[in-house]
C-alpha cells in the first residue's frame, strides 16, 4: 500500500497535516465518492488494500456508495473518516454524521476510536480484517482530537479477534465427496466467480477444467477467472451471458461453483436454475453457501485451498467429448452477433481488443456498455476486468480506472462508459489532468440511460420515460476544459484511427463514439425468467 | 418453528445494533433478544429467540457467525436447558378483588413487589408458557402495564456453552 485517495476537511486536518510529510502518495479526487470507487479499482487491479480517506459528515457520507459497491464485491478497502471531536459527539454538531451507525450494514467491520492510545491497534485490526478471509470494506472514524492527541507508538499487541474465523480449510470428507462427484458426472460444469481471482485460483480452475475436460462459464465478477480464449471456456452466464454458457446450465448434471454467490442476475428463476444438476459450492463465507441455491456438496473454504484437494484426490484425466462436442455447437449456433452498419458500440470495443491485443485493463461503469464490455471484450489474466457487479454502480468507471492505473503505471488502462455514468463522476478529469494519470475513457454516448431504456422498450410499452439523457454537454469540449486530449467519432471508419490516437497519445484521452441510438444488448433473460430462454435479437414485438 | 439461540459476543459499542441491524435487513424475525454481560467482564452473552423455517434459521446462524464480533453461537433449542423470562406487571387492584388476586398469585408462585391504592405491581419469571398464562389470569382485572424481558437461558447440568472460542484468537 503505498497510495491513499481522499480530500481533506476540517475533521482531517491534523491527519493531512502529518500525511503531508509521510511519504504516502496522496490523489486529491473532486468528489469522496472517486476516492472510494479509486480505493477501490487500486484493490482490483492489485489484490492489496486501497485506502481512502474523507472528513466527517458529508465527506464521510459521500464515501457510502464506494464502500457499498467494495461490500457487494468483496472488495478490501480501508475507509478512514475524520469525526467531530469525541466532546462533540451526538451533538448534531457542524458536519457531524454517525457514520459508523450508517455503514454498519455495508462494512464487514468499522470502528470509532475515542482514544489514541487505541489508534494503532485498530489500524492493524482493520486492515487484518478488510484483507482476510472474505474481503471487503472497513471503516475508521476518528474524532478531530484523538488525531491531535500525542502517544507512543507501540508496535500493536497480537490480534484479539476471538470470534473471526479468516482461515477455513476445506473438509477432508466433502473434498473426496466432491471429488467423486466430478468422476460420476457425465456433463460437468465450473461456474467461476470473483473468489476465485481473490485466492489466486485461476491456476488451479485451470488445470481442474483442462485434466478433467470441464467446460467453464463465468460470473461478472470472475471475468479474468479463466483465459477466454481458452477452447473449455463458454461465457459469462445469467441475464446477459452467452445462449451457449446459459443452455449449458440448462443441461449440466453436476455445477462445480467456486468462489461464486448465485447472484439474482445469474440465476434467473431460481427453482429453474440448473435443473439437472448437483451443486458443489465452494465458499470462504459459510454464509454464501444455501443462502441462494441448496448446495449439494458444501465446501467452506478458500478457494485455492479448495481447489488443490480437491485435484489431488482426481488422479486420472478424464474426457467427456460428447458433452464439449454440445456445448461447442451451441456456441458455433448463437455466437455473439451485432448488425454490422452505422456505428455500433460492439464494433469500438471489438476495435479496442484488437488495438490492445486483449492486454489491456478494462474498467466499466454500469449499463449497456458494461455488458458489451463484458460481451466483446475477452480478457486472459485476473485482474484485468474491473466492473461494479453487484451493486451495479454508475459513475464507478472513470475512478475505479484511476485506482488502477495509479497502483499499475506502465499498463494500458481504459475505462468504458456511457454518457449516463460518465456524468455521475465527470469531474474526475481533473484529477486524471492534475496528475496525468493516462486513463483512456471510451464514452459511447447514445442519449439514453440505455438500459434503463432497453427494459422500458422491452418491457414497459417503448414509454421512454424520463430514460433520454436531454442537455447532454458538448463532452469533447469538456474534456479541452479540463485539459485533456479529446476526440469525437461519428462514422465507423473513424474508429481505427481514433482508438490508436488515444492509445498512442500520452497520458489521459477521451474518445467519445456516438452510437446507434437504440442498440440494444443480446441475448437476454428477462428478469425472473428462466436460462434457456432468451431474447437472442431483434425488437421484441 | 421458534430457535433459541444463544450467542457470545463481545462485549462493545454497538454490538447490540449490530445484531438487530442484521435481523431488520436481512428480513429475519427475532420474537426475543436478551442481552447482559457473563462472568467475563468483556464478553456480554446475548439469547435470542428467532422463528421462521429451517433455511431460514440456518442463514440467521451463518450471517451472526459472520459478524466479527460474535465469538460463539449455539442453538440450544434441543439441548436440556433452563429457559426463562421475567415479567413485572401491573394490575388495577380495587381492595374488594385483592384477596383474589393474591391467590392467582400464589398459584403461579410470583410475588408482589409493589402495592399502591388501586394496582399491584407483580414480578413473575419463567418459560415463556407460564408467563402469558399468568398474565391471561391476571387480564380480568385489567392489565396496566406489562415489561417482559424476553427468554435467557442456560444449559442442565455440567455443560456450558463456554468461551473456547472457535476463531482467530490472536491472530498474526
Amino acid at each position: 500500500m503505498d497510495t491513499v485517495f481522499g480530500i481533506p476537511g476540517g475533521a482531517v486536518l491534523p491527519l493531512y497535516h502529518e500525511l503531508a510529510v509521510s511519504g504516502l502518495r496522496h490523489i486529491l479526487t473532486r468528489h469522496e465518492q472517486a476516492a472510494a470507487h479509486a480505493a477501490e479499482g487500486y484493490a482490483r487491479a492489485t489484490g492489496k488494500p486501497g485506502v481512502c480517506i474523507a472528513t466527517s459528515g458529508p465527506g464521510a457520507t459521500n464515501l457510502v456508495t464506494g464502500i457499498a459497491n467494495a461490500y457487494m464485491d468483496s472488495i478490501p478497502i480501508v475507509a478512514i473518516t475524520g469525526q467531530v471531536g469525541v466532546a462533540m459527539i451526538g451533538r448534531d454538531s457542524f458536519q457531524e454524521a454517525d457514520i459508523t451507525g450508517i455503514t454498519m450494514p455495508i462494512t464487514k467491520a468499522n470502528y470509532l476510536v475515542k482514544n489514541i492510545r487505541d489508534l494503532a491497534a485498530t489500524i492493524h485490526e482493520a486492515f487484518y480484517v478488510a484483507t482476510t478471509g472474505r474481503p471487503g470494506p472497513v471503516l475508521i472514524d476518528i474524532p478531530k482530537d484523538v488525531t491531535t492527541q500525542r502517544a507512543a507508538f507501540q508496535y500493536p499487541p497480537k490480534l484479539r479477534l476471538p470470534g473471526y474465523r479468516s482461515r477455513v480449510e476445506p473438509h477432508v470428507l466433502q473434498v473426496a465427496q466432491a471429488a467423486a462427484a466430478i468422476q460420476a458426472a457425465a456433463r460437468p460444469l465450473l461456474f467461476v466467480g470473483g473468489g476465485v481471482i481473490t485466492s489466486g485460483a485461476h491456476e488451479e480452475v485451470r488445470q481442474l477444467a483442462e485434466e478433467q475436460d470441464i467446460p467453464v462459464v463465468i460470473s461478472m465478477m470472475g471475468k479474468g477467472a479463466f483465459p477466454e480464449n481458452h477452447p473449455l471456456f463458454v461465457g459469462m452466464v445469467g441475464m446477459h451471458g452467452t445462449v451457449a454458457a446459459n443452455y449449458a446450465v440448462c443441461e449440466t448434471d453436476l455445477i462445480i461453483g467456486v468462489g461464486v454467490r448465485f447472484d439474482d442476475r445469474v440465476t434467473g428463476k431460481i427453482e429453474a436454475f440448473a435443473p439437472q444438476a448437483k451443486i458443489i459450492h465452494i465458499d470462504i463465507d459459510a454464509a454464501e453457501i444455501g443462502k441462494v441455491v441448496p448446495a449439494h456438496i458444501p465446501i467452506v473454504a478458500d478457494a485455492r485451498q479448495a481447489l488443490q484437494a480437491i485435484l489431488a484426490k482426481l488422479p486420472e484425466r478424464k474426457e467427456h467429448p460428447e458433452w464439449r462436442q454440445r456445448i461447442w455447437r451451441w456456441q458455433e449456433e448463437n455466437p455473439l452477433r451485432y448488425d454490422e452498419c452505422g456505428l455500433k458500440p460492439q464494433y469500438v470495443i471489438e476495435e479496442l481488443y484488437r488495438l490492445t491485443e486483449g492486454r489491456a485493463i478494462i474498467s466499466t461503469d454500469v449499463g449497456q456498455h458494461q455488458m458489451w464490455a463484458v460481451q466483446y471484450y475477452p480478457v486472459e489474466r485476473p485482474r484485468s476486468f474491473l466492473s461494479s457487479c453487484g451493486l451495479g454502480t454508475m459513475g464507478f468507471g472513470v475512478p475505479a480506472a484511476m485506482g488502477a492505473a495509479v497502483a499499475r503505471p506502465g499498463e494500458t488502462v481504459v475505462a468504458i462508459t456511457g454518457d449516463g455514468s460518465f456524468q455521475m463522476n465527470i469531474q474526475e478529469l481533473a484529477t486524471l489532468r492534475h496528475y496525468n494519470i493516462p486513463v483512456k475513457i471510451i464514452l459511447l454516448n447514445n442519449g439514453y440511460l440505455g438500459m434503463v431504456r432497453q427494459w422500458q422498450e422491452f418491457f414497459f410499452e417503448r414509454r421512454y420515460a424520463y430514460s433520454e439523457l436531454g442537455g447532454n454537454p458538448d463532452f469533447v469540449k469538456v474534456a479541452e476544459a479540463y485539459r485533456l486530449p479529446a476526440r469525437r467519432v461519428a462514422s465507423r471508419e473513424e474508429v481505427v484511427p481514433a482508438l490508436q490516437e488515444a492509445l498512442e497519445t500520452e497520458g489521459p484521452f477521451l474518445v467519445e463514439f456516438l452510437i446507434d441510438r437504440e442498440e440494444n444488448v443480446f441475448p437476454m433473460v428477462p428478469p425472473g425468467g428462466t436460462l434457456n430462454k432468451m431474447v437472442t435479437g431483434g425488437r421484441q414485438q | 418453528m421458534k430457535r433459541t439461540l444463544s450467542v457470545l459476543v463481545e462485549n462493545r459499542p454497538g454490538v447490540l445494533t449490530r445484531v438487530a441491524g442484521l435481523f431488520s435487513r436481512r428480513g429475519y424475525n427475532i420474537d426475543s433478544l436478551a442481552v447482559g454481560r457473563t462472568e467475563n467482564p468483556s464478553i456480554s452473552r446475548m439469547t435470542i429467540v428467532v422463528d421462521g423455517d429451517e433455511q431460514i434459521i440456518e442463514q440467521v446462524c451463518k450471517q451472526l457467525n459472520k459478524l466479527i464480533d460474535v465469538i460463539k453461537l449455539s442453538d440450544i433449542t434441543d439441548d436440556p436447558h433452563v429457559g426463562r423470562e421475567l415479567m413485572l406487571i401491573k394490575v388495577n387492584a380495587e381492595p374488594a378483588v385483592r384477596g383474589e388476586i393474591m391467590q392467582i398469585v400464589d398459584i403461579f408462585r410470583a410475588r408482589i413487589v409493589d402495592i399502591a391504592r388501586n394496582s399491584l405491581i407483580i414480578e413473575a419469571t419463567g418459560d415463556a408458557d407460564k408467563i402469558d398464562a399468568l398474565e391471561n389470569a391476571l387480564r380480568p382485572f385489567g392489565i396496566r402495564e406489562v415489561v417482559r424481558t424476553g427468554k435467557i437461558a442456560m444449559l442442565r447440568g455440567a455443560k456450558t456453552k463456554g468461551m473456547e472460542a472457535s476463531g482467530d484468537g490472536t491472530g498474526d
